[in-house]
């Protein structure tokens, strides 16, 4: 049977070739099962009604209920191998309530029955009583207007699970021949589609029911020099997004042409694949960096990781105020930092807002998963530290008394805490390209896509790999740099911002594998920037022999 | 609590071989409870618990294979779902590397589980959260801590008359001390299979000892220097090359282990001849899973339904030996390709130590920075194992054999294989992580920057 047969039967419907490793209590269906529509929101909203009238009954002074049923398809391949293709589906109900001023919790699977989610919001009850003994304030819960009945859905042109199988397998393996026919050694891709179906109930009367897409094709690229012992890789230049197979359809506009191509709303995987080897092998034989103080120009494919580390999550207030010290850490923007209206976090440059709403990012959804409705609101302003991100049980203190619709669970079976909301730094306010930009850089490294990241526990030093280093030498691009990395902290770093190019330039980078709590979750999040500028930077050289 | 006996298990796992029309197939049931209880600022912020079971049937056609998965088993859910992998893998393209299924195999009997972890409730658990903070609010500080625990079993079988099965209970603390003004913290984490070890008043009190001590840390140049890594340090940096003991990623040129020009380094001496590590599943101390498991590890969740692997048992065996690379791992392929025996990847590994305490490591030290704990490390370069990362909760400075100050965290580029070269002592091995690590004092550790986290 040669390729194409295999992919044609592929495309009826395959599952779990191979033995898969199955994301927590998700099941493997046929491919098709991905596209039943699941239950009845009438059936959900009875279903939320028993655990929500069970937990008030046994003396809940606020219950939510979240009905969830998540779909995934991974597809991945090797060279010309299909590793692995894995359809799963996890479905089930968490109850979250507040007795005796307490936090409880408890979760049931693979479960219409009524009487089992009443059992499952009794269950939460007890476990919020019988922790209470060491509750030492009651958790104070900012008010929420009920929304009634209502429903949201990621904008979708073309769903990714109604895509045969075979046309998926099809574009993978057309990418990796690309890169080997362009002198990769090995390449490992992978096309990751999430489909969140989620019905939210609370006792303030709100019925929320959404249906969230996301996507993500990713690849890494190997080339190997085995004499020298060297070895190179370059991953895609993808983000991942809040589309669905729409994002694999590319228009003129999205490919940004330049040292090389990046994308935007659209992502063409052949010619990054192609590129991807070519300049793989470029960078075996590149100059290792010399270390010193260089002037970056940092591409979106990059800096988002930089904004996500020592921005998105330096202003999380449960790290702030300490709930997370045990792991994820707390931060160096405390609360005096805050108060003080004047705490300089970059320069005037420098301005981000958290927006829960940007179309076709990670983190764009009508709701959040404690039922408040989402928003756009500032973070930084003029390089001053103006706000954080929290959630109904922490707003007050702030002295608000609105919640800013940041709270999400990854499961139906974990419980919903605050996560990263879309944290974006705005476009520069005057014209500039990118070439205009490095036409002022005399000693500089223009980096491209994200590689190694480490950031202290309090958000502050950091050290950033890369993609793709290009030296820039009096305003021209001169050559390709290797083992590069820089170092920093958040406010050095934010303050070196000299440049940002506009809003052309802005686009999205994004994680699907956000990680954060105990036990642990994880939060897809995107982030958005033009090109920016920062001089004066600490670079270092990871070359080692072993 | 959805954990079943041995015969019981095999009764469901027959029964499932007994529907099947394929080729070959592969069974494997597991299940469990977890249950946790997470505090900060001296208050309890959540828990919670939850228990599945879950069966994944493989069926192999040809070179064909397919799996599905199920959390029912009245005989109609279960044919079902037999049939769904048949026809699955009817679909499925050939694989290339497909090897047949293995036939019944010897599985050695781990001490993994105890009657006191899985009889543990929920009262326990907030006691067991109370004693470690009430510890902290009479010295008035703040703890942040977690605990979970796990009680749970799997077992596989295939229709070429494997068989195995295990149970296994884990308990995993943590606490994380601050003082009030939040200049000075410390961190401790212990984890076991029987929870009547964990004592979490005295053990927090490790942590609070180091809180207190660190405060006002001074501020010392980046640069190399000796180091005396605690086992929880450690541990994260042996990680990462344990994890990278795979042949064919080697042959490929792509690992620490690939030799330059091609091959792999087996055989070669790559470590200081103090160092020997290895795997032993019927460790008393830190026992791990008599069969190579993909699904989990001994700390993970028994909820996913992920397979156990391929029902290759593991047993006793190095890796590193006096320094010198004695043991590599293969997959089933690969071993075949190679005409060797398949080494499975090792569940838990050992670092053999000495009888030093880490008192001793620190009193033999003229100068030299004792770590409590490394946070955020990333690898940098696979092919040198060069690491990045950070210290954190307690980064102390020694003169002439004792600790003199505090001193703020550092970041570091660093890889384990040079840090293993340039060992001046060991200590006596703890576990972390389900590991039996020592303190390790090495030279010449890099330090590349300043941090002022706390």
């Amino acid at each position: 049977m040669n390729r194409r047969d295999f992919t044609q039967t592929l495309g009826v419907g395959a599952a779990g070739l191979f033995l898969p490793k199955i994301p927590a209590l998700a099941r493997t269906v046929t491919a098709e099962e991905l596209l039943e529509p699941g239950l009845d929101v009438a059936v959900k909203k009875r279903l939320a009604d028993a655990g929500l009238h069970a937990a008030t009954a046994k003396g809940a002074t606020y219950a939510d209920v979240r009905i969830g049923r998540y779909l995934n398809q991974y597809v991945m391949t090797r060279e010309d191998k299909v590793q692995n293709i894995i359809n799963t589906e996890s479905f089930g109900v968490g109850v979250r309530v507040i007795a005796n001023g307490c936090w409880g919790f408890a979760a049931i699977g693979d479960t219409q029955s009524e009487e089992e989610v009443a059992r499952t919001a009794e269950k939460a009850v007890a476990f919020a009583k019988a922790h209470s003994r060491l509750m030492k304030k009651p958790v104070q819960l900012a008010p929420q207007k009920g929304f009634g009945e209502v429903s949201w859905k990621t904008k979708v042109e073309k769903n990714s699970f109604e895509v045969p199988v075979k046309e998926k397998v099809d574009l993978l393996l057309s990418a990796n021949a690309a890169a080997m026919q362009n002198g990769a050694n090995f390449v490992n891709n992978v096309l990751f589609m999430i489909n969140e179906q989620k019905y939210f109930a609370s006792t303030d009367g709100s019925y929320i029911d959404q249906d969230v897409h996301r996507i993500w094709p990713n690849f890494t690229v190997t080339a190997v020099d085995k004499a020298s012992g060297l070895i190179a890789t370059r991953d895609s230049l993808s983000a991942p997004m809040g589309r669905s197979y729409d994002y694999l359809q590319t228009a003129p506009p999205d490919r940004l042409t330049g040292v090389t191509t990046r994308y935007n709303q659209g992502y063409d995987m052949l010619e990054d694949a192609t590129a991807a080897a070519k300049q793989a092998r470029m960078k075996l034989k590149a100059k290792s960096v010399e270390a010193g103080k260089w002037d970056l120009v940092l591409d979106p494919s990059h800096i988002y990781l930089t904004i996500h580390e020592s921005v998105g999550h330096a202003t999380e207030l449960d790290r702030v105020l300490g709930y997370e010290a045990n792991l994820a850490g707390t931060s160096f923007a405390t609360i005096d930092k805050w108060k003080s209206k004047n705490f300089n976090y970059g320069s005037k440059e420098v301005n981000f807002f958290a927006d829960k709403t940007q179309p076709g990012s990670l983190g764009d959804v009508g709701w959040d998963d404690e039922g408040v409705k989402t928003k756009k609101w500032d973070i930084i302003k003029d390089g001053i530290l103006v706000n954080y991100q929290a959630i109904r049980d922490q707003v007050h203190m702030l002295g608000e008394t609105e919640s800013q619709g940041c709270c999400y669970a990854d499961s139906w079976s974990t419980v919903q805490f605050q996560r990263m909301a879309n944290i974006s730094l705005a476009p520069g306010k005057e014209r500039l390209t990118v070439d205009e930009m490095i036409k002022d850089v005399k000693k500089g490294i223009y980096i491209i896509g994200d590689g190694s990241y480490s950031i202290d526990q309090q958000r502050y030093n950091f050290q950033f790999g890369g993609q793709l280093f290009y030296e820039i030498k009096d305003g021209q691009i001169v050559g390709m740099l290797r083992d590069v990395a820089y170092q920093s902290n958040t406010q050095e770093f934010w303050n070196s911002c000299v440049k940002v190019c506009d809003e052309r330039d802005y686009r999205l980078g994004g994680t699907f594998f956000d990680g954060k709590g105990q036990p642990a979750q994880i939060n897809s999040v995107s982030h958005g920037s033009s090109t920016a500028r920062f001089n004066g930077v600490n670079v270092l050289n990871t070359g080692r022999k072993i | 609590m959805a954990i079943i006996s041995q015969a019981e298990a095999k009764k469901i796992l027959d029964k499932v071989l007994s529907f099947s029309k394929a080729d070959e197939m592969s069974v494997s049931l597991s299940g469990g409870r977890t249950s946790n209880i997470r505090y900060a600022l001296n208050s309890v912020s959540s828990g919670g618990e939850a228990d599945n079971m879950s069966l994944l049937i493989t069926a192999g056609i040809g070179k064909r294979m397919g799996s599905a998965t199920i959390n029912q088993f009245d005989d109609k859910a279960i044919e079902r779902t037999v049939r769904r992998a048949e026809e699955i893998a009817r679909l499925a393209p050939e694989n290339s590397e497909y090897m047949p299924m293995v036939g019944p195999q010897n599985y050695l009997e781990t001490p993994m589980y105890s009657e006191n972890t899985a009889r543990m409730d929920s009262e326990y658990r907030a006691q067991v959260a109370f004693d470690s903070v009430d510890a902290c609010e009479q010295k008035n500080l703040s703890a942040a801590g977690f605990m979970q625990d796990t009680t749970g079993f799997s077992a596989i079988a295939n229709s070429k008359g494997l068989f195995g099965y295990n149970k296994a209970t884990s308990v995993d603390f943590s606490v994380t001390v601050r003082t009030a003004d939040a200049t000075g913290s410390g961190y401790v984490t212990r984890d076991f299979n029987d929870i009547s070890k964990l004592k979490t008043r005295s053990v927090t009190g490790i942590a609070m000892q180091k809180a207190l001590a660190s405060t006002n840390a001074r501020a010392l140049e980046p640069g190399k220097y000796t180091v005396i890594l605690e086992p929880t340090a450690m541990s994260t940096l042996l990680q990462s090359m344990m994890s990278g003991m795979d042949t064919r990623l080697a042959d490929e040129g792509r690992s620490f282990l690939s030799k330059k020009g091609g091959g792999t380094r087996l055989g070669e001496k790559l470590l200081d001849e103090r160092v020997t590590i290895y795997s032993d599943p019927m460790n008393l101390e830190a026992p791990s899973e008599p069969f190579a498991s993909e699904g989990r590890n001994r700390t993970g969740s028994f909820l996913g339904g992920g397979g156990v692997g391929d029902g290759r048992p593991q047993e006793k065996l190095t890796w590193f030996e006096k320094g010198v690379v004695k043991n590599m791992s293969y997959s089933r392929f690969w071993a075949d390709q190679k005409g060797v025996k398949a080494t499975p990847p090792p569940t838990g590994f050992i670092m053999a130590g000495g009888d030093q305490s880490l008192a001793d490591l620190i009193k033999s030290t003229d100068k030299g920075i004792l770590v409590t704990r490394l946070w955020y490390v990333r690898m940098v370069d696979p092919k040198t194992l060069l690491q990045t990362g950070l210290t954190r909760d307690g980064t102390f400075y020694i003169e002439n054999g004792q600790i003199k100050f505090p001193i703020k965290n550092f970041r570091f580029n660093e890889s384990a294989v040079i840090v293993l070269n340039n060992v001046e002592a060991l200590g006596a091995p703890i576990r972390v992580g389900g590991n039996l690590i020592p303190p390790v004092k090495a030279r010449d550790f890099t330090f590349t920057s300043l941090s002022d986290a706390v």
